[in-house]
């Protein structure tokens, strides 16, 4: 009986000999793998867990803010009262302290279902947004009842604002979250969050007003909870920009515009400084800023006055009549006719198979140039035109700055276009034929400018003949754009009023012309003079047509602007100047479908320039710069 | 210190003191030792507090150690004896747990008694060691080469298996049939059928994949490429060997890890609990450890190897195997060599339940030596 028994305890011992061994060699296994990534792979693993442990967090920098010349806040950064919920604190369960929270201030469906949603999406001690950009009673009430609210944290965080509104949408733009598209790489973008300038001089300006982002380090667990903060550097905030634009005329102008779609900038003569430049219809910015409603943002597109489009630099028109100056001078100067030329306006003249008709249907009789110009006769112009040649045309035209962008500096600015015959060779491949000529002659045809290109012009011949360049900014000094187009380059510096070369008797002429527009009883824009004698404007209308006008129309009767469908209404302009002796303030005015321009631009025009003498933002120094300059040194 | 089976003990009953001075007080001191490198751990874990851990586990321990000396104490006879009772009671607890546990960490593992929490699956691995000690210590080697006396083992073996992959738990299923295959192997089973057995269930592989938990499945791919997912199931492995590698050879100094204070590491005061050790101290701090774990495996052996009844050599290499595998794939695990699959570190891990079993465990091997000049007859009422 002993036998099974002993061999069974020899096969026990071989096999714990065997199952012990294997024990060994697997410790062993474990020795070795404590070795290799203890010794081998220590410093690879020593790196990781550093970045591990320390994460850096950006510190978006304060934007720097948008003033007008004197120092009126466009743009700004405003208290931002929100409501914050942390879950991990909410003692009385999440739902319940919502509920309580909406007694209090409204949370509508559509928010609860977002927090809910941001809830369960997140950690449960990261702070979840419930409301943003509450009024101040609404914050303090929820801050009474704060204790009552375990988990509701309020906070004041800083949101773009932009507090004169529509006025200035085009102008100064507005922010937005960071596209995808918009991503260069820089960290302080990819902040959640963040706000980048989207249009007008926010864009424009962004590098000046971003100012550079600070971070601090900081020591984090596993789950991104702040520990400690390890270091700090604080960022530069943004440098305030400073614009030429005088704000209350600004508002002023849109209020004067209305309904009307249309465009107004009013220009320095001197210095090129816009003091004024309205798009109409406006827009509110700060509701791009919150993220805009999507029903909103449609109605925005489908409106066919298009409020979106900075009509000043990106609307292109026939400037109509108020090219005449630019003909006049280019006739002049070219010697094919002099002040005394005279021609027999009937109402109409023909060239090749054309007629080409005058504005007014049963002619001027005998015209002169300054009566001409007067009267706006555009069988005159025809002829002086004719005469002169369309490149002689084009080329006075492009020595006052038309078919190019003018350098405001702000994005999307449109060149217009001053055709030539090489121009038309060589984009739509036929030759010029002389009719065009004579269609440019009273400033239609291919012939487009912008409202600011138009206000440049009259300043430029209100000034005397000198270069002038429109400037919208003081401060800082203009730069390179970081997102610039071609095209948006910055406003060339006024070569301190460098001549255009133009001969001062034919300048004079022309402005006698202009001066009889507004207060000879027989010019166009008579009844829109300014009464005032120290204040009085020299202009000149313009009506640009949509549309041909056909021969039966003609025969018959031509619709009245009012009797037409909107569309096709003819755009009215009127470009002028004041006061007549001592010029300091040049404007351009268009509005769209408008109608005439004498009977529609033209009392515009008088109003505003009436405003803008009565303030005379021009003779008072910019203060706003002075006061930014003070700022800064308070706060250095 | 072999010592062969030769006249011997047959009935001798030794008094309590004489058993008092039996005890292996060498191995209660390394017990004592490594149990004390955990409240050291859990202590830093905690961020320099007794609380919450460190406390509770001194008592656990206090508890475990008494009770270990009662089994220590107790007759090995008398264990053998109530084998099958205990098996079958924790076979019934573990049938209980599939109608009254209650759920506890995406699985069913508990069953509430009222005044402790019980779970079944851990008594089911002291009594799978004391129930097949029982059975092959009344076979002989002959019988144990046949097939068919194979067959009751393997029942008693795969009954609980099921029941435990059922609630689901993986880790304990695993430990269980390893634990039961190695007195398998002592009894004397041939090796062929090892081998055949293995390749079966490399067979069946595909088949039991499509059976697995979509998290178990998880944990093995992710355990076969880490960086697959590394802020998700990924994450645990990743940051374990950050922290490990982190550590270097001397380690960051006691207090100093970081990432187990930063709270990088999950489970850091249960099975992540070498993970902070061996970054606090280093590759040296490891292999102490470690090294404390062989000799207690290497006293074990020493205590199969010593006695002189077949059910004590089984019943103590049961122990010391299950003791081994606990280790090895709990640093196998937080290392990277093995899936995350939730098997404590002995003795140094935060829980009460593996606590209890290991103390237990260790009764058993303390009364296998204390008792190791015992003869047991094969079968009742032959003569040794």
């Amino acid at each position: 009986m002993l036998q099974p028994a002993r061999s069974r305890y020899k096969a026990f011992t071989r096999r714990a000999a065997l199952l012990g061994g294997m024990q060994g060699l697997l410790m062993s296994v474990l020795a070795g793998r404590l070795y290799y990534l203890q010794v081998i792979r220590a410093d690879d693993y020593r790196t990781m867990a550093d970045d591990n442990r320390i994460s850096m967090r950006l510190l978006p920098p304060k934007r720097g803010r948008i003033l007008d010349r004197q120092a009126v806040e466009l743009a700004n950064n405003q208290q931002n009262f929100r409501i914050l919920f942390v879950p991990e604190h909410a003692k009385e369960g999440i739902a319940e302290t919502l509920d309580a929270l909406s007694r209090l201030v409204e949370i509508d469906e559509y928010d609860r279902r977002r927090i809910e949603r941001e809830i369960r999406r997140n950690r449960k001690f990261m702070p979840v947004t419930v409301l943003e950009n509450l009024a101040w009673e609404e914050f303090s009430r929820v801050n009474v009842h704060l204790p009552d609210l375990p988990g509701i944290q309020p906070d004041v965080g800083e949101s773009r604002s932009y507090p004169l509104g529509g006025a200035f949408a085009h102008l100064v733009g507005y922010v937005g979250v960071v596209s995808e598209k918009e991503l260069t790489g820089e960290p302080l973008l990819e902040l959640p969050g963040f706000r980048i300038g989207k249009s007008g001089v926010e864009r424009a300006r962004e590098s000046v007003l971003r100012g550079t982002a600070g971070n601090s380090q900081i020591e984090v667990n596993a789950l991104g909870r702040v520990i400690k903060q390890l270091n700090r550097v604080d960022g530069d905030p943004g440098e305030d920009v400073v614009l030429t634009i005088d704000a209350e005329l600004q508002m002023m102008v849109m209020d004067r515009l209305g309904e009307e779609s249309g465009s107004v900038v009013v220009m320095d003569v001197h210095t090129g400084d816009v003091i004024s430049m309205v798009s109409t219809p406006g827009f509110d910015p700060n509701s791009f800023n919150l993220g805009i409603d999507h029903n909103e943002w449609k109605e925005l597109l489908a409106d066919p006055r298009k409020p979106l489009i900075n009509k000043p630099l990106r609307g292109q028109y026939p400037p109509g009549s108020t090219f005449k100056m630019i003909v006049a001078l280019a006739a002049l100067e070219a010697g094919v006719i002099t002040e005394d030329f005279q021609t027999f306006c009937t109402g109409k003249v023909k060239l090749g198979n054309h007629t080409f008709h005058c504005w007014k249907k049963h002619g001027h009789g005998l015209q002169d140039l300054v009566s001409a110009i007067e009267h706006s006769c555009d069988v005159y112009f025809y002829e002086i035109a004719r005469k002169t040649g369309i490149n002689r045309i084009a080329a006075m035209a492009e020595r006052f700055g038309l078919g190019e962008p003018t350098g405001i500096g702000v994005g999307g600015e449109r060149s217009g276009l001053v055709p030539t015959k090489e121009w038309k060779l060589a984009t739509i491949g036929e030759p010029w034929q002389g009719g065009e000529t004579l269609n440019v002659g009273i400033g239609q045809g291919h012939l487009l400018t912008t409202p600011l290109q138009l206000a440049m012009m009259t300043a430029q011949l209100a000034n005397g003949g000198k270069r002038v360049r429109p400037r919208l900014m003081y401060s800082p000094v203009a730069e390179e754009p970081a997102n610039a187009k071609s095209g948006d380059k910055p406003a060339a510096k006024n070569e301190e009023n460098k001549s255009l070369g133009l001969s001062e008797h034919a300048l004079s002429l022309v402005l006698e012309g202009m001066k009889r527009v507004t207060n000879s009883p027989t010019g166009t824009a008579f009844k829109a003079r300014i009464k005032e004698s120290t204040m009085a404007m020299a202009g000149k209308s313009g009506t640009a047509q949509v549309r041909r006008i056909s021969k039966y129309e003609r025969d018959t009767r031509v619709l009245k602007n009012k009797e037409r469908l909107w569309k096709e209404r003819d755009h009215a302009l009127f470009v002028a100047y004041a006061p007549v002796e001592t010029p300091r303030y040049a404007i351009a005015v268009v509005v769209e479908h408008g109608g005439g321009g004498s009977s529609v631009a033209a009392p515009i025009a008088r109003d505003v320039l009436t405003a803008t003498q009565n303030r005379d933002p021009a003779r008072t120094p910019p203060t706003g710069t002075v006061a930014v300059r003070r700022q800064e040194k308070e706060e250095g | 210190m072999l010592i062969h089976d030769g006249p011997g003990l047959t009935d001798v009953q030794l008094s309590l003191g004489q058993k008092i001075w039996n005890i292996n007080w060498m191995l209660v001191l390394l017990i004592s030792a490594t149990a004390a490198i955990g409240f050291g751990m859990l202590y830093s874990v905690a961020g320099g507090s007794m609380d919450p851990w460190v406390k509770r586990q001194m008592t656990r321990f206090g508890m475990g150690l008494f009770l270990m000396f009662l089994v220590a104490l107790v007759d090995v006879r008398f264990w053998m004896r109530y084998g099958y009772v205990i098996y079958a009671i924790a076979l019934g607890l573990l049938i209980a747990v599939e109608f009254i546990g209650s759920v506890g960490m995406g699985a069913q593992r508990w069953v509430d008694l009222g005044v402790f929490q019980l779970q079944p699956s851990e008594i089911m691995k002291i009594a799978m060691v004391l129930a097949l000690a029982r059975y092959f210590h009344g076979l002989s080697l002959d019988e144990v080469e046949r097939f068919r006396w194979l067959l009751p083992p393997l029942l008693m073996m795969l009954a609980p298996v099921a029941l435990v992959l059922r609630q689901p738990d993986l880790g304990t299923a695993l430990l269980i049939v390893m634990g039961s295959g190695a007195i398998f192997m002592m009894a004397g089973v041939r090796l062929w059928i090892f081998g055949f057995v293995l390749a079966a269930v490399a067979a069946a592989t595909p088949f039991a994949w499509s059976y697995l938990h979509t998290y178990q499945k998880a944990r093995i791919l992710t355990f076969l490429n880490p960086e697959r997912d590394p802020l998700g199931a990924g994450y645990h492995i990743l940051q374990s060997k950050i922290a490990l590698g982190s550590g270097g050879l001397a380690g960051r100094g006691y207090m100093q890890g970081t990432q187990s204070y930063l709270n990088f590491l999950p489970e850091k005061q249960t099975d992540f609990i070498f993970t902070s050790l061996a970054e606090e101290f280093g590759l040296t701090g490891g292999l102490v450890l470690l090294g404390l774990y062989v000799v207690i495996i290497t006293y074990g052996i020493a205590i199969a190897l010593r006695s002189r009844n077949h059910f004590g050599r089984l019943v103590a290499m049961g122990i010391t195997v299950t003791f081994f595998l606990y280790v090895f794939i709990n640093i196998a695990m937080v290392t990277g060599l093995v899936p995350v699959v939730g098997v404590p570190l002995p003795l140094v891990s935060y829980g009460g339940t593996a606590m209890m079993t290991i103390l237990i465990g260790f009764g058993l091997l303390i009364s296998v030596y204390v008792h190791r000049d015992v003869r047991i007859p094969r079968r009742p009422g032959d003569n040794v």
